[in-house]
């Protein structure tokens, strides 16, 4: 047993049940996430993935079913009480502020979700940093609709970062990007991991997912079907099943 | 930021000086008149800004607004002969009322779906006034003006002035909000309001925030009316003719700024008028309609955003 192990865990799901009128999206998923974790979430298109986490950020209510975070129950907060205490998400389809430029996409988060009082210089000063982390340093002023597909996802993880989480939900960051835009994704990734920040990583880039995390849940239909280390995940028969069908 | 509001304030102040001043030189009564409803139109252009331009709800409910404020003025001066101050008071009161009803809308409804409700809220209250006797109901009723008092000449002339400081205080609330923290968030929910909420926005406290500062706007400067015009009923006071000129003035003079509203005002309303004296009081709907067309195929984000363009241009080539 390792010292995360005993830990008590940063992000608690309980019996989470979503359902879409008579459809059930998500059936009794249970799953503990430990503090500064990289956790893959894998599964066919249609299993939940995006649901599970809609549930977690607050987009969508769930009934029944409990979520903590930080040992606190969140399941009734709205989603922007939830990103100030602490867990951010980038969308599968980027969804940035058109009307602005990159930096002021970046202002939002740190204006209204900054944990402290700080002053506006000091802000900017935060707000150039995680540009220039995520190389998007020469694009502050830049409207965010001239930027392209991959600088778009790296703007969605830099506001997400500019909200100072404690968990960042990464939802198929790098669907549609080249292998090397993949690469230079996933860096970013590990070293926002490397800064104890708690990951949930969404993928469908298998290669991408086995280099990224630490645990892996599978999800077909609504229900875990696997969990475990990557290796484990994948050689599972019942998640082969659900990919390549029986 | 701190000179930008010295000259906004003094750019204010010599505004309100001079249409004071032109309360005591002008002797012609007509200018006050026609001053009056283009005053009116840029504080409801502003207002009406204020959610539809900077958090992106579009309202056809302004006549309803104004229409409340009319009858609001109606009801207290009947009742208890209110005083003028009070009926602006009362008005704006009810307006913020009105605004939190229709705030806790956005809640369900947004784009079209929520244009068209305000639209319902306008034919609802319209209504229920035309069926209310005590306030004139369809016929309508006549309102006596008080007495006037010392400095001005006459009632109109006052309430020229009374619209002035509307005006003023309408654009200071407005330029304010997009200064501050609410317009940022407002912006920001606007261009898509789940990003917004997930990266930290209150949007449903700024919505109603936004519907409550308008609302109440609108209100007001719908309650000086029916002392302007002395009579009111539902059929003028409801009249849609106030949502679609006001909404034309917003996004002609453009609402990605708080001086947009108020060219937009100046240039339509100044056009009306003028086309009311000297041709016909259905052309200047004709024009409003042709304007409209012409600014949202060649100029969609307004008189600010063409100018803005321009000015883009010019640096782009100096470069």
């Amino acid at each position: 047993m390792t010292l995360s192990d005993i830990q008590s865990p940063l992000l608690r799901i309980s019996a989470l049940t979503k359902r879409f009128g008579g459809f059930t999206a998500l059936h009794n998923v249970s799953v503990d996430i430990r503090p500064g974790e990289r956790f893959g979430l894998i599964g066919p298109n249609g299993s939940g993935k995006t649901t599970l986490i809609n549930c977690i950020s607050g987009a969508f209510r769930t009934e029944p079913g409990t979520i903590l975070f930080c040992d606190e129950d969140i399941t009734l907060l709205q989603p922007h009480v939830r990103t100030r205490r602490g867990i951010a998400r980038s969308f599968q389809i980027p969804r940035p502020f058109r009307s602005m430029t990159v930096a002021e996409n970046l202002m939002v988060a740190l204006d209204f979700a900054a944990h402290e009082h700080v002053s506006v210089t000091q802000r900017r000063d935060t707000m150039m940093s995680i540009l220039n982390q995520m190389g998007l340093g020469s694009k502050a002023n830049v409207s965010a609709t001239q930027l392209s597909q991959v600088e778009l996802r790296k703007m969605e993880l830099a506001r997400a970062m500019a909200t100072h989480p404690k968990l960042l939900i990464s939802d198929e960051a790098m669907a549609g990007l080249s292998s090397s835009e993949v690469d230079e994704v996933l860096d970013l990734l590990l070293s926002l991991a490397s800064r104890d920040i708690t990951i949930i990583m969404i993928e469908h880039i298998m290669q991408a997912v086995m280099r990224f995390s630490e645990r892996v849940m599978c999800l077909d239909a609504g229900r875990i079907i696997a969990i475990g280390t990557p290796s484990e995940v994948m050689a599972d028969q019942r998640v082969q099943e659900a990919y390549l069908g029986t | 930021m701190k000179r930008n509001g010295v000259a906004f304030w003094s750019g204010a102040a010599v505004f309100l000086a001079a249409v004071f001043a032109m309360t005591q030189v002008v002797g012609n009564q007509y200018p006050f008149f026609a001053g009056y409803v283009i005053l009116q139109f840029i504080a409801l252009a502003v207002a009406w800004s204020i959610l539809g331009g900077y958090a992106g709800y579009v309202n056809f409910g302004t006549s309803a607004f104004f229409g409340v404020g009319v009858y609001t003025s109606v009801f207290l001066v009947s009742a208890f002969g209110a005083p003028l101050p009070l009926q602006i008071l009362t008005g704006a009161a009810v307006g913020a009322l009105m605004g939190f009803a229709l705030g806790l809308l956005t809640l369900r409804m947004q784009g079209i779906y929520f244009s068209i409700a305000t639209i319902a809220l306008t034919i609802i209250i319209e209504t229920t006034i035309t069926n209310w006797r005590y306030v004139g109901g369809a016929a309508g009723i006549q309102i006596q003006r008080p007495a006037v008092t010392a400095p001005f000449d006459s009632y109109v002339q006052m309430l020229f002035f009374v619209q002035a400081l509307l005006v003023v205080l309408a654009v200071a609330i407005s330029r304010y909000i997009q200064n501050s923290w609410i317009g940022r968030g407002l912006q920001a929910l606007r261009d898509d309001e789940l990003a917004a909420e997930c990266t930290g926005v209150p949007t449903l406290r700024l919505k109603l925030i936004a519907c409550v500062i308008s609302g109440a706007l609108m209100c007001a400067v719908g309650a000086p009316a029916a002392m302007y015009l002395q009579y009111a009923d539902p059929g003028s006071a409801f009249n849609l003719n106030y949502s679609v000129t006001t909404l034309a003035m917003s996004l002609i003079g453009g609402t990605a700024h708080w001086s947009g509203p108020i060219i937009g005002a100046i240039v339509l309303g100044t056009t009306q008028q003028f086309l009311t004296v000297t041709i016909s009081s259905e052309v200047n709907v004709l024009v409003l309609g042709v304007m409209l067309v012409l600014f949202v195929v060649g100029a969609p984000e307004g008189i600010i955003g063409l100018v803005r363009k321009l000015r883009g241009n010019r640096k782009e080539g100096e470069a």
